[in-house]
């Protein structure tokens, strides 16, 4: 696959106030890219910059080849939609849509048709005539994506654009856009803070955190091998835990010696072990056995999730694990049980502070 | 970044516009600045003028007596136009739209009518002069009550607004805990409306001292600051003491406006996007007493302009008391005749036009433009400083600038268009705020919009910000056009026999002993102005909710 987009050495200074740090990231051509992260990231900022809507203080970036790092935005190939859709609420729909069209010399069939295809492309036929207030926010946040593809950009970004909808819409919009992003192949790049929109939809995920990024990967890979503690908590639900060097492949949780497989560097200060890695050992069998007593059952659905107090060595802790509903009924297991857990060398994860 | 098209465009609009405020402002005030500093031949002697001025003790008591009728006068403004405004937004009485049309009628007439009003009520044959128990009407009392009159409707609006953003959940609070409604007034109405009323205040007291129609008509021997300027350019045509007095008066009208801008930064502060509109609830005595005030007060403001209108009718006052429209045959007079009539309808329609065209890409260019920061704040603040000038100044500053024999503008002066220039420079600031305000509330990232779909901001401008901003643009066109029908101050200085005013007719008339004519001549001013605003409200009803029917839900 081709690189589209370059950012290099990015950062933004908002007076004294660093709004990002050193961005480093490329972008393949044809592919979804997610930055995540919380609110006040630099998410926004960084989309902008890349969009020529802020300037960056330092860094350069570069799509298709060319330097644009200088370009005003109006220079420069990309499809927008704000997360306040920003359509104009005195045009109609198509009016809306072809808004971007008008000065590429096309003749008004050419337009018209165009912005047929787009309406068909996005489901709203029957809405070609209305005005912004007469639509849900569901189909106006797809006209807003229509207006946006409509000079078919090389670039598309998207800015939290599914962040004022309600969660069935949420949901409905999210396959929609990634089949649309699919099967138009345009390279896209959407901010969320959401992380379960940017595990569902992005083909690579950035994960930012104070304005620098502190992992990108596949969704698989920054769920299952997060290198930091912020990307291992961020990202679902995990138990963390400081951590000694033993052996190169063993460390020490509150006192009690635990096997892993990672290979052990000697600067180890933090694991993390998700829920669901974790094991019920009724029989003791097993690596890394330890006690402990349910302290809580947590109704998520198809799972529970007990907190348990392990105790370690030195001292008690709460650790979080994930059962099959089924599992508990079946064995009618309730709070203030004693059971024996199994911390699996493999689930134990070494990450950066 | 590389400046696109748009950033130079957007750099010579806002060129023009700030060299057009320039111009029409910081050049002519730079020259009535250096005027006060000069002798009759135009050598610098330092402060020699101010030194005469102040030696002079008549010229000094008129800054004592311009204090004393701007203070009076704001304290009783504000008093009468607080429980108006309490009325109009705390109560649940009828026929609120009624009383606030009402007290409006004051904007639409000269300040000087008003007094031309009082000569007919209370002057040597009034028909009330014995509720004076002997006093003068002419001099600090008929000043006063005219100048109340006058300023009535700007600080309602004011303090209206003030009111009306009052936070409901703060109402609501009070009476959960059974606040008593004295001290729910004490602790929660007034301080929300503090900086409401401190605004009105020096807007009002701005309006007085600066004002020169009202004691020009009814002051009798009572010299007031406003009045001095007038005497000393247009009596003794001593310019350099006219602008020395300018000077002197400019100073408190720029600490009023600087108080002013500091006060309304607080208001806004007040006004958070959760605030909840409070809903009156309902007091049968209270709404019986604030009706019974603004019956009250709305009968004297009826009773100013009927007594003009009689006035105005009558042939001769007071011996032959038919009714006739003798008074309005203009031509048989001095004053220009029905020609200032028509003369003003165009200045006022110039002025609309382009005062609005001006304010209003300026505005746009100040919030939405993408780049130039600095070049956006400075013509932001070179758009708020006319408020800071008083009309009278500004046009004695057109005479030392325009009328300079090396300057290439030269030719402009005696013409149409310096009335309209002075015109629209003296009223930008309300306007451009008006427009700021209209502006803030359209989402910023339809430039970005348009730009990633590369289209150039004025496509925008013309197709999204212009339609949806149309009610503010007709509001401010409305707001030049009437301001600009009943302005005396910024243009007495300015107009020539062949530019003559309705305004200035009315003044000229009245120094002439014509006051019949004088009252009809505002009266005309006065029918044009509540047309123009009939108009204004059926366009508003009618035509443009069918251009804007995009705001409705249901297509
Ligand atoms: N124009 C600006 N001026 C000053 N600070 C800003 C500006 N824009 C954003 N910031 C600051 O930069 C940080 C990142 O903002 P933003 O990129 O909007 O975050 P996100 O989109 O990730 O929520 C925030 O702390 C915000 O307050
Ligand atoms: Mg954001």
């Amino acid at each position: 696959m081709e690189q589209y987009l370059s950012v290099k050495n990015v950062a933004k200074y908002f007076g004294k106030f660093q709004a990002l740090n050193n961005i480093n990231f490329d972008v393949n051509e044809g592919e979804f890219v997610c930055i995540l992260g919380p609110s006040g990231c630099g998410k926004t900022t960084l989309l902008r910059v890349i969009a020529g809507l802020e300037s960056q203080s330092e860094g350069t970036i570069q799509q298709n080849n060319n330097d644009i790092s200088l370009l005003p935005p109006d220079q420069r190939d990309f499809g927008i939609v704000f997360q306040s859709y920003a359509l104009f609420p005195n045009l109609t729909v198509k009016d809306n849509i072809s808004f971007g069209l008008k000065t590429r010399k096309q003749n008004r069939n050419e337009i018209d048709s165009r912005v047929d295809e787009l309406l068909k492309l996005v489901g709203l036929s029957d809405h070609i005539n209305k005005y912004s207030a007469q639509l849900s926010g569901g189909e106006q946040q797809r006209v807003a994506l229509a207006r946006a593809l409509a000079p078919s950009p090389g670039l598309l970004l998207l800015d939290e654009p599914l962040s004022a909808l309600d969660a069935k819409v949420r949901q409905h919009l999210r396959l929609e856009i990634k089949n649309l992003q699919k099967q138009l192949g345009v390279t896209t790049i959407m901010v969320t803070h959401d992380q379960e929109e940017a595990l569902t939809m992005a083909d690579r995920i950035i994960l930012m955190n104070n304005g620098v990024i502190e992992q990108e990967g596949s969704p698989q890979d920054i769920y299952s091998k997060p290198t930091t503690a912020f990307s291992a908590n961020f990202i679902g639900t995990t138990n963390l835990f400081k951590a000694k060097k033993i052996s190169s492949n063993s460390i020490e949780i509150h006192g009690s010696v635990l096997e892993c497989n990672d290979n052990i560097n000697d600067d180890v200060s933090t694991v993390t072990i998700r829920p669901e890695d974790i094991k019920i050992s009724d029989s003791g069998e097993g690596k890394n056995i330890l006690s402990g007593t349910i302290k809580e059952l947590e109704f998520l659905g198809s799972n529970i999730r007990g907190h348990i107090e392990v105790n370690f060595e030195s001292d008690k802790a709460i650790v979080l694990c994930n059962f099959a509903a089924e599992f508990i009924q079946n064995k009618n297991i309730q709070t203030n049980a004693s059971i024996n857990i199994s911390l699996q060398p493999h689930a134990i994860k070494i990450v950066k502070e | 970044m590389k400046k696109s098209r748009d950033d130079y465009l957007t750099l010579f609009f806002i060129s023009i516009i700030g060299f057009y405020i320039l111009i029409s402002l910081a050049f002519p005030m730079y020259a009535i600045l250096s005027k006060s500093f000069e002798n009759k031949d135009g050598d610098f002697i330092g402060f020699e003028n101010y030194q005469s001025y102040f030696e002079n003790s008549s010229l000094v008591y008129s800054i004592y007596n311009s204090l004393f009728v701007s203070i009076v006068t704001m304290v009783i403004t504000i008093s009468l136009a607080f429980v108006f405004a309490y009325a109009l937004t705390k109560s649940r009485m009828a026929g609120k739209g009624v009383f606030r049309s009402i007290a409006m009628i004051p904007i639409l007439v000269p300040s000087l009518l008003s007094g031309i009003s009082l000569i007919y009520l209370f002057g040597k044959q009034g028909i009330f002069r014995e509720l004076l128990m002997g006093y003068e009407i002419y001099g600090p009392i008929g000043i006063i009550i005219a100048e109340v009159f006058y300023t009535f409707p700007h600080a309602l609006l004011i303090i209206v607004t003030a009111l009306s953003i009052g936070d409901a959940r703060l109402y609501e609070a009070a009476k959960v805990l059974r606040s008593k409604s004295i001290r729910t007034f004490f602790t929660v109405t007034l301080p929300s409306a503090k900086y409401g009323v401190i605004s009105a205040a020096f807007v009002v007291f701005t309006l007085v001292i600066t004002d020169f129609g009202i004691p020009k008509v009814i002051g009798g021997n009572y010299n007031v600051l406003a009045v001095d300027v007038y005497k000393q350019v247009i009596g003794q045509q001593n310019f350099e003491m006219g602008a020395v007095v300018s000077m002197v008066l400019v100073f408190p009208a720029l600490i009023a406006f600087a108080v002013d801008r500091i006060v309304q930064r607080k208001q806004v502060a007040i006004l958070t996007s959760r605030s909840v509109v409070h809903e009156p609830n309902e007091s049968k005595t209270f709404d019986r007493i604030m009706f019974g005030y603004c019956s009250v007060i709305s009968v004297l403001i009826l009773t100013i302009l009927g007594m003009c209108l009689y006035a105005s009718l009558v042939t001769f006052w007071p011996y032959n008391l038919t009714l006739s429209l003798k008074n309005y045959q203009f031509d048989l007079m001095d004053g220009g005749g029905w020609d200032s009539y028509y003369n003003s309808i165009r200045m006022a329609s110039y002025t609309a036009v382009f005062g609005t065209i001006a304010v209003f890409a300026g505005a746009y260019f100040v919030e939405k433009a993408r780049s130039l920061k600095t070049g956006r704040s400075i013509l932001h603040l070179l758009s708020m400083m006319p408020m800071a000038i008083p009309g009278l100044v500004l046009g004695l500053a057109y005479i030392f600038f325009f009328n300079h024999p090396d300057n290439p503008l030269n030719f402009l002066y005696g013409t149409m268009a310096i009335l309209v220039i002075c015109t629209i420079t003296h009223f930008y600031t309300v306007s451009h705020l008006t427009a700021l305000t209209s502006l803030k509330q359209i989402d910023n990232e339809f430039e970005h919009v348009s730009s990633s779909l590369k289209q150039p901001f004025y496509k925008t401008f013309f197709r999204v910000t212009v339609p949806i901003s149309l009610p503010a643009i007709f509001e401010i066109g409305i707001y030049f056009f009437v301001n600009a029908m009943t302005t005396v101050s910024a243009v007495v200085f300015l107009y020539s026999s062949k530019t003559t005013l309705a305004s200035v007719a009315v003044l000229n008339m009245d120094d002439a002993g014509d006051i019949a004519p004088a009252a009809a001549m505002g009266m005309m001013i006065f029918y044009t102005n509540a047309a123009v605003r009939i108009v204004y409200v059926l366009i508003t009803k009618k035509i443009l909710v069918r251009f804007q029917n995009w705001r409705l839900k249901t297509a």
